[in-house]
C-alpha cells in the first residue's frame, strides 16, 4: 500500500445571487425561503410554451464584482448557451448557462482565490446560470416512490465558480469555501447562511485513478464529509487492486454515501448551442469602472486594516476577515468597548470554539456584540474574573442571556471580603500542614495553597487578594520560625 | 344580413365608428359566413363567438358612450394556434397540447385587442408550425378555398384560408420558413413577414427562435399595414425585439414604383420551379417595370445553400424547444405512467408528437450532437452569414428584390406526405428572409386554372415601407386581388 496517493480536487461551486430582488430572466420575486411551495413561479420561469426569458441585468453587475474581486478577466462580450438534457428539474428540459467552447464566452475567467497559508487556487472561469427547481425525496433517492418538484427556486440567478484542480485535501476544500464566502459576503452578493444558497460538485482524482465527480453537495459544511467518504471509497478500492470508474456519484447527505449516478458511457452530451432568445451582452469599460467604483471592502483589505487600525495580529486579523459576520461582529464590538486585541482574542479563541462545538454559524448563535462587551465590562470592574467569564460566554451562548442576570444567578461574582478569605485560608493552613511548609521553602508551592483557595470557592476569589493574604500569612510564619 | 364580411378590416373599423353598422351584427355576420364555410375549408381549430358576441356588446356600449376607439375598432381577427390567448387553449394543432390552455396574453394579441380587435378563433396549422401545407396537424387538414381538394400552404394554412374565404379580413400567421408567405400565396390573399425583431415573439410558441416573426396576412395590402402598425412595436419582454421607432406603415401605401430599383435572383427561378410560376412572376416583374420601376437579373449564389441551412438550424433549435414538452406540467400524458421519469418523458413524447415533429426533432438533435456541430450546425451558421452578407450587398444595389413565394401551385392533399424531402424544397424561396432576417411578403400576381400564384418582395432590414408601397402599387395596378373564391 502507498502511503500517500496525490489528491487532486476541483471544485464547480453555484452560488445564488441573493442581493438580487428578481430571479435571473423573469420578474418573479427571488425571495422563496420559506414560501409555499409553487407559488413563486411566473410562465417565464415555469418554461410555459411562448415564453421568453429577459436578463436581469444587475446578474451582470454582480458577476463584474465577483470577477474583479477574484482578479478573474471580465469578458468585453458574453452570451448565453443552452444546456440541453431532460430532468424533471427543469423546467424548460434545458438550462440557461454558459459556456466556453464552440464559440460561447463566459462573463469571466482566470483569477484565484489565496487560501491565507500561501496557497492559492486557480479559477478557471466564473458564468452565469439559472438555478433549476427543487427536488425533494420522500426518504432517500434511491428508496423515495415520488419525486416533488418546487418550481420556486427555477430562474434564481446563480454564478458557477469553478475552480482549476488545485485543491490536495477535503480541508483545502474547507477553507477555499469559507475564504470565498467571505469575499461573497463582504461584495454583498451572496448570503451563504442561506439554506441551498451556496452548493457545490467536487471532482476527485487519486493517484492515478479516474476522475469521479460528486453531485449534490448542499453546503458549503457538507463538503469535506463528502470528499473524506469518497477519498476512503477510491483508497479500498485501490488498495484492493480495483479500478476507480470515471463516473458521476450523487452525495447521499442522510447517509452519508455517495451513490454511483452514471458511469462516463452514460454522461450527457449537452448539445450546447447559443440560447437564440437572448442578445449578446456588450460589457463596456465604463460598465466595468462603475461597477469598481462601488466596489466595498474586500476580506484581504479588511486584514490589512484590522492589523494597522486596532493593532491586531496578522493571524487574528486573518481569522476574523475569514468570516464577514465575524468581522462585522468584531468592528460593532469595538465601536462600544475600547480594547480591540482583547475582543480579538476572544473572537478567535473561546468564541469560535463553542461555535464550532455547538456547529453552529454565527448568526445561529445567541451571542450579540452587546452580550460580549457586557461581558468584558464585567471582567475590567472586577465583577468576574477571566475564567469565570468563560463559564459565563457558554451560557450566553445556549440561553441568549445577558452575563450581569447570569453572574447574579449562578452566584458567580467575585469574593472580595477579606473576613470570608481569611478564614478560608486559615482553614487551609490547619488542614495541609504539609503544603505550608513547602510553600515556607519553596516560592513555587505557594501557588499550589491559592489554587486550594480558588478550588474552595469556585474560581470566584478575587486573585489579587487571594495573594495577598496567603502570602502575608506565610511570612508571618516566617518571621515566627526565623524568631524561634 | 348584408355581407358585411366583405368588407376589408380597415373599412370594418371605419363603418363601425361610423354607426354604419354594430359591431355584434358585424361580428355575427362573421360567425354566420364561419358556419357556412367551415364544413369545406376547416380553417379552424377552435371558434369563440360567446366571448367574441360578448366583446362585440362591450364595444358597442363603449361606442354609444364615445370611449370605443381603436385602428381596429371592432375588427374580428383569427389567431394562428401557436400564438397564445389567454384562456383559449393554444394546441400548436399537436396532440402534445391539445388541452393545454395559455394563462396569459402574447404581446401581439394584447396590442390587437388593445386597437379594438376581437379574436373569433383560433387557425389550423401544421402541428408546432413544421409543415408547408397544414397537413400535418392532429385535428385534420385546413382545404384550400380555390379548391377544396388542395391544400392551402402553410404551415399558417388555416389563417390564410380563413382570410381568403372571408371568415376574416385580417388574421395573425408565423414565418419561420416562409409560413405566411407559403399560405398567402397557395390562398391568394397578402402575407407579410416582418424583420426580425419588428414584432414581438412573446407568446409565440417557438418552433425556431432565431428565424420567426409573427407576420399579417390580410386580403389587401392595405389591410396587411394596418396589422402591421399595430403589431409591430419594441417590446421589453422580447430580447430580440428591435428598439425602432414604431410608425403607422399606411402612410407607405403609395401608388408609385418610379425609379424603383428592382432585382431579380436567377436562384429563385431554380430547377423544380412551375413553368406557369416563373411566367406570372416575370408578367408582374414586367406590370412593375411599366410602371416606372427598372430591373435587372442578378445572381445570389449563396441562396443555393439556404434551404440545407434553414432546416439544419431550424431543427436544431427546434430539438431545444421542443424539449419542454415532457408531460410533467402540463400536455399530454400517457394514462398509465408506471416506470422512473426517463421512460414517461419518452412515452409521453412519442405518443403526444406527430410524425413530422418527431422527425424533426430527432434530426435537431443528431445536428446539435457533439462530433456532428461543427459539420451541420456551425456550417449552417456560417451559410447563413454568407447569406446574409450576399443580400446586404444586393441591397446596396438594389431597393426590393422579387421572386416567386412558391416554386409550385397549390398541391393535392396528400400528394407530398410521402416524400417529407418534397414538402421541404417548396421553402427554397422563403427561407433565405428567414435566414438572413430581412422583410418580405407575398401578393398574388396570377392564377392558372383558378389556383394563385404569389409573388415575393424582399426589402432590406427594417424597411417595410419598401414592401408596403411596392405591393400596393402592383396591387393598384392589377386585379388578382380582387378575385374571389366559389364557396
Amino acid at each position: 500500500m502507498k502511503a500517500t496517493l496525490e489528491t487532486k480536487i476541483g471544485l464547480e461551486v453555484h452560488c445564488q445571487l441573493t442581493n438580487l430582488r428578481s430571479k435571473l430572466f423573469c420578474g418573479c420575486s427571488a425571495n422563496y425561503r420559506g414560501k409555499e411551495p409553487n407559488t413563486h413561479m411566473c410562465p417565464v420561469c415555469l418554461g410555459l410554451p411562448g415564453s421568453l426569458p429577459v436578463l436581469n441585468s444587475k446578474a451582470i453587475e454582480d458577476a463584474i464584482m465577483i470577477a474583479s474581486a477574484l482578479g478573474a478577466d471580465i469578458s468585453s462580450r458574453t452570451l448565453f448557451f443552452r444546456k440541453n438534457y431532460f430532468y424533471p428539474d427543469m423546467p424548460k428540459n434545458f438550462q440557461i448557462s454558459q459556456y466556453d467552447q464552440a464559440g460561447g464566452v463566459p462573463i469571466a475567467a482566470g483569477g484565484s482565490v489565496s487560501m491565507g497559508n500561501g496557497k492559492k487556487v486557480r479559477i478557471r472561469r466564473i458564468q452565469i446560470e439559472e438555478d433549476p427547481a427543487k427536488l425533494s425525496y420522500e426518504g432517500t433517492i434511491d428508496s423515495a416512490s415520488a419525486t416533488l418538484v418546487d418550481y420556486n427556486r427555477a430562474g434564481i440567478a446563480l454564478m458557477e465558480i469553478v475552480t482549476e484542480p488545485d485543491l490536495e485535501s477535503p480541508n483545502d476544500a474547507r477553507l477555499f469555501l469559507q475564504n470565498l464566502r467571505s469575499i461573497l459576503e463582504h461584495l454583498g452578493v451572496s448570503d451563504g447562511s442561506l439554506e441551498g444558497s451556496m452548493r457545490c460538485d467536487a471532482n476527485i482524482s487519486l493517484g492515478e485513478g479516474r476522475r469521479v465527480e460528486i453531485k449534490n453537495i448542499s453546503s458549503f459544511k457538507e463538503v469535506e464529509r463528502a470528499l473524506n467518504f469518497e477519498i476512503a471509497r477510491q483508497k479500498s478500492l485501490l488498495d484492493r487492486g480495483a479500478e476507480v470508474k470515471m463516473e458521476t456519484r450523487h452525495w447521499d447527505e442522510l447517509r452519508r454515501v455517495t451513490v454511483s449516478l452514471r458511469v462516463k458511457e452514460e454522461e450527457h452530451d449537452y448539445r450546447y448551442f447559443p440560447e437564440p432568445d437572448l442578445v449578446p451582452i456588450a460589457v463596456t469599460p465604463e460598465l466595468i469602472d462603475k461597477v469598481k467604483a462601488n466596489m466595498p471592502e474586500l476580506p484581504e483589505m479588511r486584514e490589512e486594516r484590522f492589523v494597522e487600525e486596532y493593532d491586531l495580529p496578522h493571524e487574528v486579523a486573518q481569522t476574523l476577515t475569514g468570516n464577514k459576520r465575524l468581522a462585522d461582529f468584531f468592528e460593532d464590538c469595538v465601536k462600544s468597548y475600547p480594547d480591540a486585541k482583547k475582543i480579538g482574542n476572544w473572537l478567535v479563541s473561546d468564541f469560535l470554539r463553542y461555535l464550532y462545538e455547538a456547529g453552529l454559524d454565527i448568526d445561529e448563535s445567541r451571542v450579540t456584540p452587546d452580550h460580549l462587551v457586557k461581558m468584558l465590562q464585567l471582567i475590567d470592574s472586577g465583577v468576574i474574573s477571566g475564567k469565570i467569564a468563560k463559564q459565563v460566554l457558554k451560557e450566553m451562548m445556549t440561553t441568549g442571556r445577558l452575563p450581569d442576570s447570569i453572574v447574579e444567578e449562578k452566584g458567580l461574582r467575585r469574593i472580595s471580603s477579606r473576613d470570608y478569605i481569611e478564614s478560608e485560608v486559615e482553614k487551609i493552613f490547619k488542614e495541609l500542614p504539609q503544603a505550608v511548609n513547602d510553600a515556607l521553602s519553596d516560592e513555587k508551592a505557594v501557588n499550589y495553597l491559592i489554587g486550594e483557595l480558588m478550588r474552595r470557592t469556585s474560581g470566584k476569589c478575587d486573585p489579587t487578594l487571594a495573594n495577598e493574604i496567603v502570602s502575608s500569612k506565610l511570612s508571618k510564619l516566617k518571621s515566627k520560625q526565623t524568631a524561634a | 344580413m348584408t355581407n358585411f364580411f366583405e368588407a376589408t378590416a380597415s373599412e370594418t373599423a371605419l363603418k363601425i365608428k361610423g354607426g354604419e353598422v354594430t359591431t355584434e351584427e358585424y361580428i355575427s355576420s362573421l360567425f354566420e359566413r364561419i358556419k357556412k364555410v367551415e364544413t369545406k375549408i376547416h380553417a379552424f381549430v377552435e371558434t369563440t363567438e360567446k366571448a367574441a358576441l360578448s366583446k362585440a356588446r362591450e364595444i358597442d356600449k363603449n361606442l354609444r358612450e364615445g370611449k370605443a376607439t381603436g385602428h381596429l375598432c371592432g375588427v374580428g381577427i383569427a389567431v394562428k394556434d401557436n400564438i397564445c390567448v389567454e384562456g383559449i387553449r393554444a394546441t400548436c394543432s399537436s396532440h402534445m397540447l391539445q388541452d393545454y390552455v395559455p394563462p396569459y396574453n402574447a404581446t401581439v394579441i394584447e396590442r390587437v385587442v388593445g386597437e379594438g380587435a376581437i379574436v373569433v378563433g383560433k387557425t389550423n396549422m401544421d402541428e408546432f408550425a413544421m409543415g408547408s401545407s397544414t397537413e400535418h396537424s392532429f385535428f385534420g387538414p385546413t382545404r384550400n378555398p380555390w379548391d377544396p381538394e388542395r391544400v392551402p400552404g402553410g404551415s399558417s394554412g388555416g389563417s390564410a384560408a380563413s382570410v381568403a374565404a372571408r371568415e376574416v379580413a385580417i388574421a395573425y400567421g408565423s414565418d419561420t420558413g416562409g409560413s405566411v408567405r407559403c399560405p398567402a400565396s397557395f390562398c391568394g390573399v397578402v402575407g407579410l413577414k416582418p424583420t426580425y425583431g419588428t414584432v414581438s415573439r412573446y407568446g409565440l410558441i417557438a418552433y425556431a427562435n432565431s428565424l420567426e416573426q409573427i407576420g399579417s396576412i390580410a386580403r389587401t395590402v392595405e389591410d396587411c399595414a394596418l396589422l402591421l402598425t399595430v403589431m409591430a412595436g419594441h417590446d421589453f419582454r422580447d430580447s430580440t425585439s428591435a428598439k425602432v421607432a414604431s410608425k403607422d406603415y399606411r402612410e407607405c401605401l403609395k401608388n408609385d414604383v418610379r425609379g424603383l430599383r428592382i432585382g431579380v435572383p436567377k436562384e429563385l427561378f431554380a430547377v423544380g420551379t412551375q413553368e406557369v410560376v416563373v411566367k406570372n412572376v416575370w408578367s408582374g416583374i414586367k406590370r412593375l417595370e411599366g410602371l416606372g420601376a427598372a430591373c435587372e437579373e442578378i445572381s445570389l449564389k449563396s441562396l443555393e445553400y439556404a434551404l440545407a441551412a434553414y432546416y439544419v438550424i431550424a431543427m436544431s433549435e427546434a430539438s431545444s424547444n421542443l424539449a419542454r414538452y415532457d408531460g410533467l406540467r402540463y400536455g399530454y400524458r400517457v394514462k398509465s405512467d408506471k416506470g422512473d421519469w426517463n421512460l414517461v418523458f419518452s412515452q409521453n413524447r412519442r405518443q403526444g408528437f406527430g410524425a413530422e415533429v418527431r422527425r424533426r426533432i430527432m434530426l435537431g438533435t443528431y445536428a446539435l450532437s457533439a462530433g456532428y456541430y461543427d459539420k451541420y450546425y456551425l456550417k449552417a451558421l456560417q451559410v447563413r452569414t454568407l447569406i446574409k452578407r450576399e443580400l446586404e450587398k444586393a441591397f446596396g444595389k438594389f431597393n426590393v428584390l422579387i421572386g416567386p413565394s412558391m416554386p409550385i401551385l397549390p398541391f393535392r392533399i396528400g400528394e407530398k406526405l410521402k416524400d417529407p424531402l418534397e414538402m421541404y424544397m417548396c421553402d427554397v424561396d422563403t427561407v433565405p428572409a428567414n435566414l438572413a432576417g430581412n422583410p418580405a411578403m407575398s401578393i398574388p400576381c396570377g392564377f392558372q386554372n383558378n389556383l394563385p400564384i404569389g409573388l415575393q418582395i424582399m426589402a432590406p432590414p427594417f424597411r417595410e415601407d419598401l414592401l408596403i408601397q411596392t405591393a400596393f402599387t402592383f396591387e393598384q395596378n392589377t386585379s388578382h386581388s380582387k378575385q374571389t373564391p366559389k364557396l
